[in-house]
């Protein structure tokens, strides 16, 4: 469960954000809308253990995550909380596979070959797990950064504009693996986005 | 999948940046082991040959060359001093063993020895087949002659007059192989042993056959018996200060102490050995440079890289030994590289070196070489340092949000 309260977040230049509460029970999917500029990624960074809020609490299942130290915010993230950027950001020196093996590294928990291949199944790029981001696509690039967020199994993915670079097609099947895997996981789900395709997918909506 | 993967995977990735790295630490590292190996070897060599050895006499001229020619067996000799007066200082009660060495032919460069039995026993020698010589003309090979001459025992050949090249050979009198030494691991390897007999008999036979152009002084040089050198060995080390002394003031000989001379050679030397130091320690501060720019340079490229592995739980610290371990990766494959580069480089220069006597060979490590891994490492880690330290002032939110 996900809950944050009289969060505030005051930027370098002066202007402050505040945002309502929110409560996210286990595996809801929630949709995170608002105007750009509104401060999603910012609330998102926040909520992801990557941005110190001026004022306010995070708790995930019960944890304070500005109260943890910054390791340990690190490794918490790594083992509960799944991010898509907007962007699709791989490790260029790494191949689909190994980029997959890393967020498992990273996060200090055993790689697990066959299931990372089965994610990679699942999203219609097995075939390209020996590939570099290099030789990738954008979209083929945002499936597997969505791959790389569900290897650990996380409590919480947050989706950060997932399908804004991707086709109907594309888009379609990413956010139907969002919530299916979502799902399947038992985690909740955030995607902050303006896409109307996603909107009909996902009711509840969180709005800035 | 671990840091050094990751690592390695990054540096493959940049393969031009990081093999001109390696070859920069490469460099500095081969230099600095060539001259490390070949200073202790030519050291412990000098010091090898030279031990026991209190003392050279011969004629006047550098005391140096006087070493140099019948201690090492490089040179040529000073010239010549008569029998009688140096028989006499063998008789001094100071001396405990005097070697008389007659110096002047060679056979391929290899050196003819003529001395008597005692030059065995100032050396050790021994004998892995055959025997020592005992007659004129017989002679006994150190084993490297034996083994790159091909001759073997019974076997005639002739020597040539000089020291160096067979230019002008003694056909008249054939030397017989008679007996081949165990490897001493000193100059005598690469000596040709026989009796002062041999030798005299070799210029004789030259006299009597009457060349023209032998000259007076060389007729002399035959009648009055004279020999090349003596190498001595004192009873206490009390002769050290006394025994030179007598022989430079009240003979026309001169006395030469190994142990100075080599010490003064070594110091001639160590001017150029120094500047090449330098030279390589500057190529390492070149290499170190290089490794700050590129890793530097590439933390702007890899900000994302690093700020996506902190989104995956990576701690700070953790790529901050990410980076470093770049730098030293690439600094310890360079200086394992140079290693093997000083190496083979020392063993290329041995096998192309003229003179047999000085052979430098790279098939030896000394301990002082594990410093030189220990410098690459060090010098890899203060390079990556301050790329490094990147790490902590990244922002990642920021980092990710914003377009490439």
């Amino acid at each position: 469960m996900i809950k944050i309260s009289s969060l505030a977040h005051v930027y370098e230049k002066g202007r402050s954000l505040r945002f309502p509460c929110w409560e996210i029970a286990d595996m809801e999917q929630w949709l995170l809308l608002g105007a750009s500029g509104s401060g999603k990624s910012t609330l998102l960074n926040i909520i992801s253990g990557l941005l110190e809020p001026s004022q306010g609490e995070v708790l995930i299942n019960g944890t304070d995550l500005y109260t943890l130290p910054a390791r340990g915010r690190d490794r918490f993230r790594g083992r509960h909380i799944g991010i898509i950027f907007q962007r699709p950001h791989l490790i260029r020196s790494l191949d689909v596979l190994e980029n997959l093996a890393l967020a498992a590294v990273m996060a200090g928990l055993p790689i697990d070959h066959e299931r990372n291949l089965s994610l990679l199944h699942d999203l219609g790029i097995a075939e390209l797990a020996k590939n570099y981001p290099d030789q990738l696509s954008q979209g083929q690039l945002q499936r597997v950064s969505v791959a790389r967020a569900l290897v650990n199994k996380p409590d919480l993915l947050i989706a950060d504009e997932p399908t804004s670079s991707l086709d109907d097609e594309n888009a379609n099947q990413v956010i139907q693996l969002l919530t299916t895997q979502a799902k399947d996981n038992g985690a909740a789900l955030i995607i902050a986005t303006h896409d109307r395709r996603v909107r009909d997918h996902i009711t509840k909506t969180y709005l800035l | 999948m671990n840091i050094f993967k990751i690592s390695s995977k990054n540096l493959i990735r940049n393969k031009l940046t990081t093999i001109l790295n390696i070859i920069l630490v490469a460099f500095g590292v081969g230099i600095l082991s060539i001259l490390f190996l070949a200073s202790t070897q030519i050291s412990s060599k000098l010091e090898k040959n030279a031990k026991d050895i209190d003392l050279v006499v011969g004629a006047k001229g550098s005391p140096l060359q006087l070493i140099l020619s019948s201690v090492y067996h490089i040179d040529y000799p000073t010239g010549n001093i008569p029998a009688k007066d140096a028989y006499k200082l063998m008789q001094n009660p100071m001396v405990k063993r005097a070697v008389p060495l007659a110096l002047g032919d060679n056979y391929n460069g290899y050196r003819i020895v003529g001395t008597d039995s005692t030059f065995s026993n100032l050396y050790g020698l021994s004998i892995q087949k055959g025997s020592f010589w005992h007659q004129d003309l017989e002679v006994t090979l150190g084993s490297t002659v034996a083994l790159t001459s091909g001759l073997r025992i019974g076997d005639l050949f002739f020597g040539a007059h000089g020291l160096t090249g067979n230019g002008d050979v003694h056909k008249q009198h054939a030397y017989q192989v008679k007996g081949i030494l165990k490897p001493q691991g000193n100059i005598t390897d690469n000596l040709i042993l026989t009796n002062i007999g041999s030798v005299y008999k070799m210029h004789e036979e030259k006299h009597v056959e009457g060349h023209s152009h032998v000259s007076a002084e060389e007729a002399k040089e035959i009648n009055d018996k004279q020999i090349t050198a003596l190498l001595i060995q004192y009873k206490s080390p009390m002769s050290v200060i006394l025994f030179p002394r007598m022989v430079n003031q009240s003979t026309n000989m001169q006395a030469a102490s190994p142990a100075m001379e080599s010490a003064r050679l070594f110091s001639l030397i160590g001017v150029g050995i120094d500047t090449l130091q330098w030279f390589a320690i500057f190529i390492m501060g070149i290499a170190a440079l290089s490794i700050f720019i590129s890793l530097y340079n590439a933390m702007k490229e890899r900000k994302y890289d690093l700020a996506i592995m902190r989104c995956l739980g990576a701690s700070k610290s953790k790529l901050f030994f990410l980076v470093m371990f770049e730098g030293v990766l690439v600094t310890f494959i360079g200086s394992c590289l140079g290693l093997l580069i000083g190496h083979v480089a020392l063993e290329v220069i041995g096998a192309n070196q003229e003179s047999a006597q000085a052979k430098l060979t790279g098939l030896t490590a000394i301990p002082q070489e594990i410093y030189l891994i220990w410098i690459g490492l060090f010098i890899g880690a203060l390079a990556s340092l301050i790329p490094a330290m990147q790490i902590y002032k990244v922002d990642i939110a920021e980092t990710l949000t914003k377009n490439r």
